[in-house]
């Protein structure tokens, strides 16, 4: 592994290792790791840093629901015209086109059930473009961008052996 | 008659490791860096292997030497990795853990009055092995200075050109140290010179980091006076599965496997179906298990050298083997458990050597060896 897909993977595991650990882990001197986490930044390969977070676990609990959406193009209008007019909405969280039964799927956000029912129907329906909306609601995460949600510490090994 | 220990049993004392295990059993809140298994689980490929032959209802014994697909996997990986050449049906016996095959080679080949020469510090078993056999253990101990290599000069001065058996095992438990095959040469000319079979573990073969693994049976001349264990243990994180097995010359594995087949009869089924895939397809697994340790290692070894903990570069298992802050590193380890509720093995308990030293395990998530260093770190002050 190259020192630039070694950092990539240890930051996509914790963004909040600090340049240290980063260090400590790679056998680079921190000077090297900063310079390599600026490259990826400036290039636009690292687009931001979040925390992986357990809505179940938060109160009051965020609403959040994938939502297929078909759309029908006309001359003037593409897919990314589409999607740039829906990314703008604060409450989409994730957007992406895809293949298969439908065009996009689009993460959604808010504060209650009733507020992202309103959002697709008073925000995203009346788009022209979009034909069909299918709204499923998330109600149990299991796994989120590679992080397992089980309780974690579950290490039942002996605490001394061979 | 009562149920007083044999002679053999009652020579060997109960291990050191014990008397930690239950201290640190006494507390529930312990970070530890005492485990000798990794933290990992068995690839999927493996586990399902398991599973689906559970759900075919095969679990019944296998051919003593293991199945001759299990067999034929082991040949060609040992070949693929190491250029260990075996034939699956004379010179492979699969047991049950590579404990067993342990066990195995020294009851099949040690008499009463046999010396086997023990490169340590070394893995807990060996000298227990050998004394059940009957047989008499010599002390061959390494050095920090020598970062825990076997030297022609520790055979020579522990006096083992009389013994009959060598043990080595590399990449080493509790040392974390590795051989390259320049330094195997001079240990496999002193094998040869003073015609010493040779053990050699080689459980940690996968986890080598700083070089590809060498093994002495590969050395001219080597491949007929040595028995290499190796296993699913710690390379595919399959403990609990106890799968294991030895590559030795046809007369040497017929020798191993008289007593296996009344003893053991088979290895566990279950686990050979899971073996089958894990040498099959989970090659990206175990590489992927190997870097993970390779940066916990490197973490652990500059919080040691930041400490002013002298540590040598450790470059292969899962185990630092920093010298102790302290001159008893039994004192040391109790008071760290009581103080900082953090677990680490006296080296003591691993043979001669050890003394002075401290055996830290880094398959533990990077969060708790962290965590655990910091405590460490504050802890000697
Ligand atoms: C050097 C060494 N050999 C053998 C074993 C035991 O392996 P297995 O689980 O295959 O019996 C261990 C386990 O800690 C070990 O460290």
């Amino acid at each position: 592994m190259s020192d630039r897909e070694e950092i990539l993977a240890l930051l996509r595991e914790n963004a909040r290792y600090s340049t240290e650990d980063l260090a400590r882990q790679t056998g680079l001197d921190a000077e090297a790791v900063e310079a390599v986490v600026e490259d990826l930044e400036s290039e636009g390969v690292i687009k931001g840093y979040q925390a992986v977070v357990n809505w179940e676990k938060v109160e009051p609990e965020r609403v959040r629901a994938a939502v297929e959406l078909n759309v029908t193009l006309d001359r003037e209008t593409g897919y990314d015209d589409i999607a740039e007019r829906l990314a703008k909405f604060p409450e989409v969280q994730g957007l992406r086109l895809v293949s298969g039964d439908y065009d996009f799927a689009m993460e959604v956000e808010g504060d209650s059930m009733s507020q992202v029912s309103r959002f697709i129907s008073e925000k995203v329906a009346p788009v022209p473009e979009i034909t069909q909306t299918v709204t499923h609601y998330i109600m149990e995460s299991y796994k989120e961008r590679g992080v397992e949600f089980g309780d974690g510490h579950d290490d039942d090994r002996l605490s001394i052996s061979p | 008659m009562t149920f007083e220990a044999s002679e053999r049993v009652a020579g060997v004392p109960p291990s050191g490791i014990r008397r930690f295990f239950e201290i640190a059993e006494e507390y529930d809140d312990i970070i530890s860096l005492g485990v000798g298994e990794p933290d990992f689980a068995p690839p999927w490929a493996a586990r399902d292997a398991a599973i689906a032959s559970l759900e075919r209802g095969q679990t019944s014994y296998t051919a003593n030497r293991g199945m001759a697909e299990l067999r034929e996997r082991i040949a060609s990986f040992a070949d693929r990795r190491y250029g260990l050449r075996y034939d699956p049906d004379e010179e492979i016996l699969v047991t049950s853990g590579a404990s067993e095959a342990v066990d195995l080679a020294f009851r099949a080949f040690l008499d009463p009055g046999d010396t086997v020469a023990v490169a340590q510090p070394c893995y807990i078993s060996y000298a227990p092995g050998v004394q059940f056999a009957g047989a008499d253990v010599l002390d061959v101990p390494t050095r920090a200075a020598d970062e825990f290599k076997l030297t022609r000069e520790a055979l020579e001065s522990s006096g083992a050109a009389d013994a009959d058996v060598l043990v080595m095992c590399y990449p080493n438990n509790p040392t974390g140290a590795t051989m390259t095959r320049e330094e195997l040469k001079p240990v496999a000319e002193f094998a040869r010179e003073h015609d010493l079979l040779v053990f050699s573990d080689e459980i940690y073969s996968e986890l080598s980091y700083e070089h590809d693994h060498a093994s002495i049976a590969t050395l001219p001349g080597m491949r007929e006076r040595t028995v290499v264990f190796n296993g699913f243990s710690k390379a595919y994180a399959m403990t609990g599965l106890r799968l294991g097995y030895a590559l030795a010359p046809p007369e040497a594995i017929e020798t191993m496997n008289r007593i296996h087949q009344y003893t053991m009869l088979s290895a566990p089924t279950t686990a050979q179906h899971a073996a089958v895939e894990a040498l099959e397809s989970c090659d990206d697994e175990v590489r992927e298990m190997r870097d993970q340790y390779d940066r916990r290692r490197n973490f652990v070894l500059s919080r040691f050298e930041e400490m002013g903990i002298d540590c040598f570069p450790a470059a292969g298992a899962f185990y630092a083997f920093p010298e102790c802050p302290w001159d008893d590193s039994d004192e040391f380890a109790e008071a760290l458990i009581e103080d900082q509720r953090v677990a680490v093995v006296p080296g003591n308990v691993f043979g001669a050597g050890g003394e002075g030293h401290l055996r830290v395990s880094y398959a533990t998530s990077l969060g708790d060896l962290k965590e655990a260093m910091d405590r460490i770190e504050s802890f000697i002050g």
